[in-house]
């Protein structure tokens, strides 16, 4: 039966139409069926569906819709099976909201700028009210008999400092021979090319060593502080803390606050004096400068102050990139998908912060004359 | 009553050392609503993936429609047309409207013209007893029994002649179950479905199911009507039929039956 899927035949019956449905009113042939009963000339209709071998809820739809559209029609011949699916879907006929409601586009933009700008502010607010709550929490927390939470803290300390060793080492080991070499190519115009090693060590010391370890840092912990205590919301285990009578901002956010401002100098230490080895073993292969030399010279050419210019800034750093992750984590609300949205967020927020926070010191070390 | 829909045969299925299923059979009839019962860890939703395809047994031979699932070269995309699955979560697109995801089936396997596809959705949403505002809201914007039927609304969407319902009612409230009961009552009497049911819900046990298999011991342990099984002298499917909460709902059918019948 399935080739003569459904004939339609018009026949004039009593003032309606007759038309024939046979075969089968599936889903399979709405498309086709829908375009051939759009084709039948309007007035009422006399449908005959004795000849229908299968018919599903598309099919009985379409039936449906010709009775609906077209009053005095009727159905003959219905098998038992197609009646009681035409009585059902007749049922469900209701007024239905299928889509959200569209605004035209300018005022969707305008709208979405608005949305922005408000949400912005908001963040604004409950991130400057968040640091604030950190703070009080971590000095009552302190001063408190139960005391910091050290072993959270080492075990943060862990996660986000020894277990980023490899990747921030290897890094600054790369930016160590990039500024080297780059540096010796310009350099050399100049004839200048021994000026190489004030470029890597003033540069790493003072800037770069912290400040892409910053960075790296807010990619791998920010994320990751963002992602764990999102989930951890999603899956009530904050609100199971409170109901304990424990603080989530005590237990969760005050040690990796603590765990990153602590770790970021020690990091940011380190990954400075990896770009100096990366500098100077270009400075020995392409410039002829031996490693004796090379140290003798950074420590000339290196004032103490931007060793301690870098490490100040560090714990700042390292507290902005933890308290962003955390305050991310913390918005998290409704779905895994908000997790996403969180982690991504707390990443690039970090990040800018960071830079923010930076251009600052720069003019601040400047004009308070460390030069 | 014709060709079983699902049949199951010799069904082994591992997970590393670990067998959870040894030598399961199983036969689904058409237009039956058959409630798959086990503990936690029997291999419940194993068995569900396995007959629908997502989880490849290490052993066995499944037919779906006569069509054999684990055969190498079988084409379950156009097998999985004639089915529809309610997972346990629901699993709705988080970025899809209601209507969306009603439509999304349709959209992949069909060139229907967008006009009756928005009616197609409405009607669905109708049936599963949906509000009509439903349509256009986000799954997220949705309470847990209102999700589970929108979900219940894209399993629909093919018209499919089978239909897999993982806990279809845990975690709604005794009174959104037994909507949902009927529901699917409804809908099997009225779309000639055939329903796969996965439950722990023994009131849906006994109000909907034609026959209820027991899983257990890695095995289908019994087939039967719950009559028939609560007769059957073994000690996991007693405590399960005739403990406290099994005697509980028998009860209160049995009140229900009297009650409707007097």
């Amino acid at each position: 039966m399935a080739t003569e899927a459904a004939d339609t035949g018009d026949g004039a019956a009593g003032g309606r139409q007759r038309l024939v449905l046979a075969g089968e009113l599936t889903i399979d042939r709405a498309a086709g069926l829908e375009r051939e009963l759009a084709g039948v000339p309007p007035g009422p209709l006399a449908i005959d569906l004795s000849g229908v071998t299968r018919i599903d809820t598309v099919g009985a739809w379409l039936v449906h819709r010709l009775l609906r559209d077209r009053s005095g029609s009727g159905v003959e011949g219905a098998p038992a099976d197609a009646r009681r699916l035409l009585a059902e879907v007749a049922a469900a006929d209701q007024p239905c909201a299928l889509r959200p409601d569209l605004q035209p586009p300018w005022l969707r933009e305008i709208g979405k700028i608005g949305t922005a700008v408000i949400g912005a502010a908001a963040t604004m607010g409950a991130g400057l009210g968040f640091v604030g709550t950190v703070l009080l929490v971590a000095v009552r927390t302190a001063v408190s008999r139960r005391g910091i939470r050290w072993a959270a803290v080492s075990r943060q300390m862990e996660a986000t400092g020894v277990e980023a060793l490899g990747i921030v080492g290897l890094m600054s080991f790369l930016i160590g021979i990039v500024i080297a070499q780059q540096g010796a190519v310009q350099l050399e115009q100049f004839g200048a090319q021994v000026f190489t090693v004030n470029l890597i060590g003033r540069s790493t010391f003072r800037e770069l060593g912290i400040l892409l370890t910053a960075i790296m840092v807010a990619g791998r912990s920010a994320s990751a502080f963002a992602a764990q205590i999102g989930t951890m919301k999603l899956n009530e285990e904050l609100d199971a803390m409170r109901t304990i009578g424990l603080d989530p901002v005590e237990v969760l956010v005050v040690p990796r606050v603590i765990a990153l401002t602590v770790i970021m100098p020690l990091l940011g230490f380190y990954a400075s004096i990896l770009a100096v080895i990366g500098g100077g073993l270009l400075c020995w292969t392409l410039l002829d400068i031996p490693p004796a030399t090379y140290v003798q010279r950074i420590r000339e050419v290196v004032p103490m102050s931007d060793f301690w210019i870098g490490m100040a800034k560090a714990p700042f750093f390292g507290a902005v990139i933890a308290m962003t992750g955390c305050f991310q984590g913390m918005q998290v609300t409704g779905t895994a998908e908000s997790v996403g949205s969180r982690t991504t967020i707390a990443v690039v927020q970090s990040i800018f912060l960071v830079i923010v926070l930076d251009a600052f010191f720069a003019v601040f070390f400047t004009a308070i004359g460390f030069v | 009553m014709g060709a079983p829909v699902i049949s199951v045969r010799g069904l082994v299925n591992r997970f590393g050392a670990q067998t959870v299923h040894d030598g399961l059979d199983l036969d689904v009839l058409p237009g039956e609503i058959l409630g798959v019962v086990g503990g936690s860890g029997s291999g419940k939703s194993v068995l569900m993936r396995s007959i629908i395809g997502l989880q490849r047994p290490a052993a066995g031979r499944i037919e779906v429609f006569g069509v054999d699932v684990t055969a190498p070269g079988c084409r379950l995309l156009e097998l999985s047309r004639r089915w529809g699955v309610l997972f346990q979560a629901g699993a709705l697109f988080s970025g899809l409207t209601v209507a969306e995801n009603v439509q999304v089936p349709m959209r992949e396997h069909l060139e229907l013209p967008g006009e009756l596809m928005d009616e197609i959705a409405a009607y669905k949403i109708a049936m599963v007893g949906l509000p009509g505002e439903a349509g256009a809201k986000y799954p997220a914007e949705l309470s847990g029994g209102m999700r589970k039927r929108a979900a219940l609304a894209r399993a629909l969407a093919m018209d499919p002649g089978l239909l897999f319902l993982d806990e279809p009612t845990a975690g709604l409230d005794p009174v959104g179950a037994a909507a949902f009961d009927q529901l699917i009552l409804t809908l099997r009497d009225s779309m000639g479905l055939t329903v796969f049911l996965i439950t722990h819900d023994l009131d849906t046990l006994m109000t909907i199911c034609d026959r209820v298999a027991v899983i257990a011991e890695k095995r289908v342990l019994a087939v039967g009507t719950i009559d028939a099984l609560t007769r059957l002298d073994h000690p996991w499917v007693q405590d399960y039929f005739l403990g406290p909460r099994g005697r509980a709902a028998a009860g209160a059918r049995a009140a229900l039956a009297g009650a409707k019948g007097g």
